[in-house]
């Protein structure tokens, strides 16, 4: 008598990719804005990226739910934060919030992919990248969802951020030109949204530096 | 007496004696390896001379795009064409078969091919493998009986119908059909609508995409118009492009010279012939 197995699953996937590049003053965080599920498009506007802190701001892929109930629990801890400490939260600050958020529901996860992007204390570019259970890592470039396995090759190949674990330690950021990031972050969207049937429709570009935050979006594939 | 058993060796078609061992496996988590699908959008109508079949060009293996391209309206005869959903070497193989023998079948009666002689040939095949060839098609062309238009299924079931839908677009592109499909259509209403139908298939179906073929039949002949309409060029294009470093990177040059292990013999004896 085999045991009963589950007809039902908690999660659903919601499909897109997330890409985040760090540079020497900015940070570039994109995400296409297509929302599916099986082989349906529920939505084709629909915004990955939140802005958790002034200089910081999240991409999620995944289940869209758990997304949105993660994205409010920060905002609340955030909140808080404020009011205690008269401040807004730093980029690596928020980083290890949301590593400890996701790991309190090990059990029971967020099925949320994250990049996390913003400047840290010294206005210099940062990204992290999480899995679903809260394990992260400071990087110069991270990209998470459907299409990751097709556009992390390629940025391995023309960003060839360093090892964290060589020494001396040296800088991830990327030595590119903030208009040079956007343009390889555009054309990382356009292919995967070539390959991938899950990305597509828009990609929604912001980018955090010194003067603030600012958002753009590029039309891609709608097929 | 011996209970022997007679090895007699297959003749051909599935052999089912590793179906224990897969489903011994798949319970361990070794599985086996995906079929590449057509996760597509097919569709045939009959109109006032005959009938125009369309197809996208999107071939699928899971989430991936594996084609960009791919054609999806296959040749049976000068007179008949055949949309194929569902594996890819599935729907090739069979088509390409079933042609074979219609063109042996004409060389044999000195006629035209007829669509319900195809339709026979392909539903029998199916039927014979139990739904394992997993090959949807959309049948159509015009013989001495008239314009003909079948939808057949993995399992061998057939339809005769005036217009029809299949793949994973087909409910996309039946409600385009169901809207605006009536009987006496030119040869430029049906192309139009046929396309309108491809695309509602290829932008709000994820399995379909790309562009579309279509291909109309008529007594006089056939017209295959491939990728007559291409609505989703690549968004973006870098003007500059970007630059790979030729060859692998060096990390290490190390030489070991190998011994010699040939002796040299001064004087020796020059080789017989």
């Amino acid at each position: 008598m085999t045991k009963q197995q589950a007809n039902w699953s908690p999660y659903d996937n919601n499909g897109g990719s997330c890409v985040a590049i760090a540079g020497a003053d900015y940070c570039v965080i994109a995400a296409d804005t297509r929302m599916s599920t099986g082989y349906n498009i529920l939505t084709r506007e629909y915004s990955k990226i939140c802005k958790l802190a002034d200089k910081c701001v999240m991409a999620s892929s995944g289940f869209q739910a758990d997304v949105k109930a993660l994205q409010k629990n920060l905002a609340a801890r955030h909140l808080i934060y404020q009011h205690q400490h008269n401040k807004q939260m730093s980029c690596p600050a928020m980083a290890q919030l949301l590593s400890n958020t996701l790991y309190y529901k090990r059990f029971f996860p967020y099925y949320s992919f994250n990049v996390l992007g913003g400047l840290d204390n010294e206005g210099k570019g940062c990204v992290f990248t999480y899995d679903a259970v809260g394990s992260y890592e400071k990087v110069g470039y991270s990209s998470q969802g459907s299409g990751s396995t097709l556009i992390t090759p390629f940025l391995d190949n023309q960003l060839k951020s360093p090892s964290p674990l060589l020494l001396p330690v040296q800088d991830a950021v990327t030595p590119l030109v903030e208009a040079e990031a956007i343009d390889l972050v555009k054309t990382v969207f356009a292919s995967a949204s070539e390959r991938d049937i899950y990305t597509g429709d828009k990609v929604e570009i912001v980018v955090v530096n010194a003067a603030g935050i600012r958002r753009e979006y590029m039309e891609l594939r709608k097929d | 007496m011996s209970n022997s058993v007679i090895e007699v060796p297959p003749k051909g078609g599935f052999s089912f004696d590793l179906c224990k061992r897969n489903e011994m496996l798949a319970k361990k988590g070794v599985n086996p390896p995906s079929f590449r699908k057509t996760g597509t959008t097919i569709v045939g109508l009959v109109f006032q001379d005959g009938v125009i079949l369309g197809a996208d060009t999107r071939a699928t293996e899971g989430p991936i795009v594996c084609d960009k391209n791919c054609e999806k309206i296959h040749y049976m005869a000068p007179n008949i064409y055949c949309c194929g959903a569902g594996t890819a070497a599935d729907t090739e193989a069979v088509t390409d078969m079933v042609s074979s023998q219609l063109q042996l079948h004409r060389y044999h009666t000195g006629r035209e091919s007829r669509v319900v002689t195809a339709l026979t040939l392909l539903k029998r095949h199916l039927f014979n493998y139990q739904g394992y060839v997993s090959a949807a098609l959309v049948l159509g062309g015009v013989d001495v009986t008239g314009p003909h238009l079948h939808t057949i299924y993995p399992h061998g079931s057939t339809d005769t119908l005036p217009f029809a839908t299949m793949g994973s677009g087909s409910l996309a592109a039946m409600a385009v059909f169901e809207s605006k499909y009536k009987e006496g259509l030119t040869r430029n209403e049906g192309i139009e609508l046929v396309t309108e139908a491809i695309c509602s298939g290829i932008f709000n179906d994820l399995g379909s995409g790309s562009n579309v073929d279509v291909c109309v039949i008529t007594k006089g002949g056939k017209e295959y118009l491939r990728n007559h309409l291409q609505p989703n060029p690549r968004t973006y294009t870098n003007s500059k492009g970007y630059s790979f470093p030729k060859k692998t990177e060096v990390l290490l040059t190390k030489i070991i010279p190998l011994k010699e292990k040939v002796e040299i013999i001064e004087g020796g004896d020059a080789m017989e012939e």
